[in-house]
């Protein structure tokens, strides 16, 4: 498939990181959104496109005075924005709209006016899942993670030690919640939340949001923008199962294959032509998973690719470099931060900048491996 | 304040034979016929081939320890018992189910994967949820 290409010409995150107890969930929507359109130096009767997920994107539209003429609430958990991503491009290519804004807020942390999520206990995993005394994401993404060091020879070490190239990263960035440096040492004096998961490869909480605003390429290249384009040049998404138990496979996520090849497929690239990439990381095992899945190395080497430093800063594939949601930030549904770091690579305004990024990939997650979505942007217009 | 009580699960239509066969003791899972394959979780049709020719059975209760992790931070109910094991157990039959190793220590030595496991039930809030525990190999297994 081809379509007209599609640029991201704003991007900014809310005000504060954190612990937010004086927003709702809404109003992180709204600050973003905002701040986006600043960035952008649009206004909001510029914007007839909205997507968002969790909140229903009329009442965000609504909250802040739009009125669109396109609107999805795709809401597969945090990779929902790369879904939107796509939409986006699909629907301006074919004239639905001109200008999406894209918006996430999440009260992750202070759970202040959340929107509800459906685990109840006549849903399936509701009556297979929740029974069996799960605590959220910690008891259930990680479950294949003891098969797959089974079948691969991943050691406890290497997992660890995507905590510790991930916190190298941070250290680099001011906006980063932990910024010192770790051991795999650390890791493992970290609490135990759920063997073979220590805290320190589990992902923060926090509130927080961000958002983006897309226009076709076409239109950014005549436009006076603050900050140059950055283009949209592939994008997929795929699903697999809202129950980790009934994976296919516990050692690989389909979503991730899947998302991928079609984003790849998109933008006429390999894995090598990749200069910077973005793994959504609630839990160490993610950017294991995903640079096998997406292609980056073969079975069972992703842990040894860390380990020896190859996504650290210096090594040859920049792999969260924002500090990911092990170090940076993680709201709930993280996919807009992988984004929002991809954009700043390709503009050159990433606090741990890497140097000659042409393409960014970034590679969102939903639920316990339940959806994938991906994105890839460059610097050229393809 | 009353004792926190484990999660019970509620029945929808597609699944009550799975619960009234748990209350009996019975581990049933649903086959279909032309496939000739069991499939889990329950639903009126089968999920590879989409025949409505599928019929609940009764099956082994046996399985391997397919993957786990042991829970440091307890759901309500499960306080007394932390840290424990939830695992997904690869029956049989071919489906996983996921289920507590119960009469195991909650440790890794102890939790080998692909070890032999066999089904037990535990009342929650009256219906009688699946666990397993270590089981002697069976004969020709693999
Ligand atoms: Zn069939």
């Amino acid at each position: 498939m081809t379509m007209p290409s599609t640029a991201i010409i704003g991007a900014a995150e809310t005000d504060e990181l954190g612990t937010l107890p004086d927003r709702s969930e809404l109003q992180l929507h709204a600050e973003a959104a905002r701040n986006t359109l600043e960035d952008a130096k649009l206004a909001p009767a510029d914007i007839d496109g909205i997507a968002c997920a969790g909140q229903s994107p009329i009442a965000v539209a609504h909250y802040l005075g739009i009125e669109p003429a396109w609107i999805d609430g795709t809401g597969v958990g945090g990779a929902s924005f790369m879904f939107h991503v796509r939409h986006a491009a699909g629907a301006i290519a074919a004239g639905l709209c001109s200008t999406v804004l894209i918006t996430h807020g999440q009260s992750g942390r202070s759970r202040l006016g959340p929107a509800g999520g459906g685990r109840g206990r006549d849903s399936l995993p509701g009556q297979f899942e929740t029974p069996h005394g799960i605590v959220g994401p910690p008891t259930l993404f990680p479950m294949g993670v003891l098969r797959y060091m089974k079948e691969t020879g991943t050691t406890h070490e290497q997992l660890a030690s995507v905590a510790v190239a991930q916190r190298r990263w941070a250290a680099r960035n001011p906006r980063a919640k932990y910024r010192d440096e770790i051991t795999v040492d650390d890791v493992f004096a970290s609490p135990m939340i759920a063997y073979p998961m220590h805290k320190l490869e589990c992902c923060l909480v926090t509130d927080g949001g961000g958002a983006l605003i897309l226009t076709s390429s076409d239109r950014a290249e005549e436009m006076d923008l603050p900050h140059p384009p950055v283009h949209l040049l592939g994008a997929g998404e795929a699903m697999e199962t809202p129950m980790v138990s009934q994976m296919e496979d516990v050692t690989s996520s389909k979503a991730f294959r899947r998302s991928s090849a079609a984003a790849f497929a998109q933008a006429g690239i390999t894995p090598d032509d990749v200069d910077h990439l973005m793994i959504y990381d609630a839990f160490a095992h993610l950017p294991i998973y995903g640079l096998e899945d997406l292609g980056f190395v073969g079975r069972g080497e992703a842990g040894a690719f860390i380990e020896e430093g190859h996504t650290s800063p210096g090594g040859r594939l920049p792999l969260n470099t924002n500090g990911g949601g092990l170090s940076y930030t993680h709201t709930g549904m993280y996919g807009m931060f992988a984004l929002q770091e991809s954009v700043r690579q390709l503009r050159g305004t990433a606090p741990a900048q890497v140097d000659g990024v042409e393409i960014s990939v970034a590679q969102g997650v939903g639920g316990m491996f339940m959806s994938g979505g991906t994105v890839v942007l460059g610097r050229e217009r393809r | 304040m009353a004792t926190p009580t484990k999660p019970s699960p509620k029945a929808t239509p597609e699944t009550q034979p799975f619960w009234d066969a748990t209350a009996r003791g019975e581990l049933h899972l649903q086959r279909c016929r032309p496939c000739d394959a069991h499939y889990f979780p329950p639903r009126p049709f089968c999920p590879t081939c989409h025949s409505q020719d599928v019929a609940w059975e009764p099956v082994s209760g046996r399985g391997r320890l397919h993957t786990y992790v042991i829970n440091h931070r307890p759901a309500p109910g499960f306080e007394e018992e932390a840290p424990y094991p939830i695992a997904l157990v690869e029956l049989e039959e071919g489906p996983r189910l996921m289920a507590n190793i119960v009469e195991a220590p909650a440790e890794p030595d102890a939790l080998v994967l692909d070890m032999p496991l066999e089904v037990t039930f535990e009342d929650q809030g009256g219906m009688q949820v699946p666990k397993f525990r270590p089981a002697e190999p069976q004969e020709g297994a693999r």
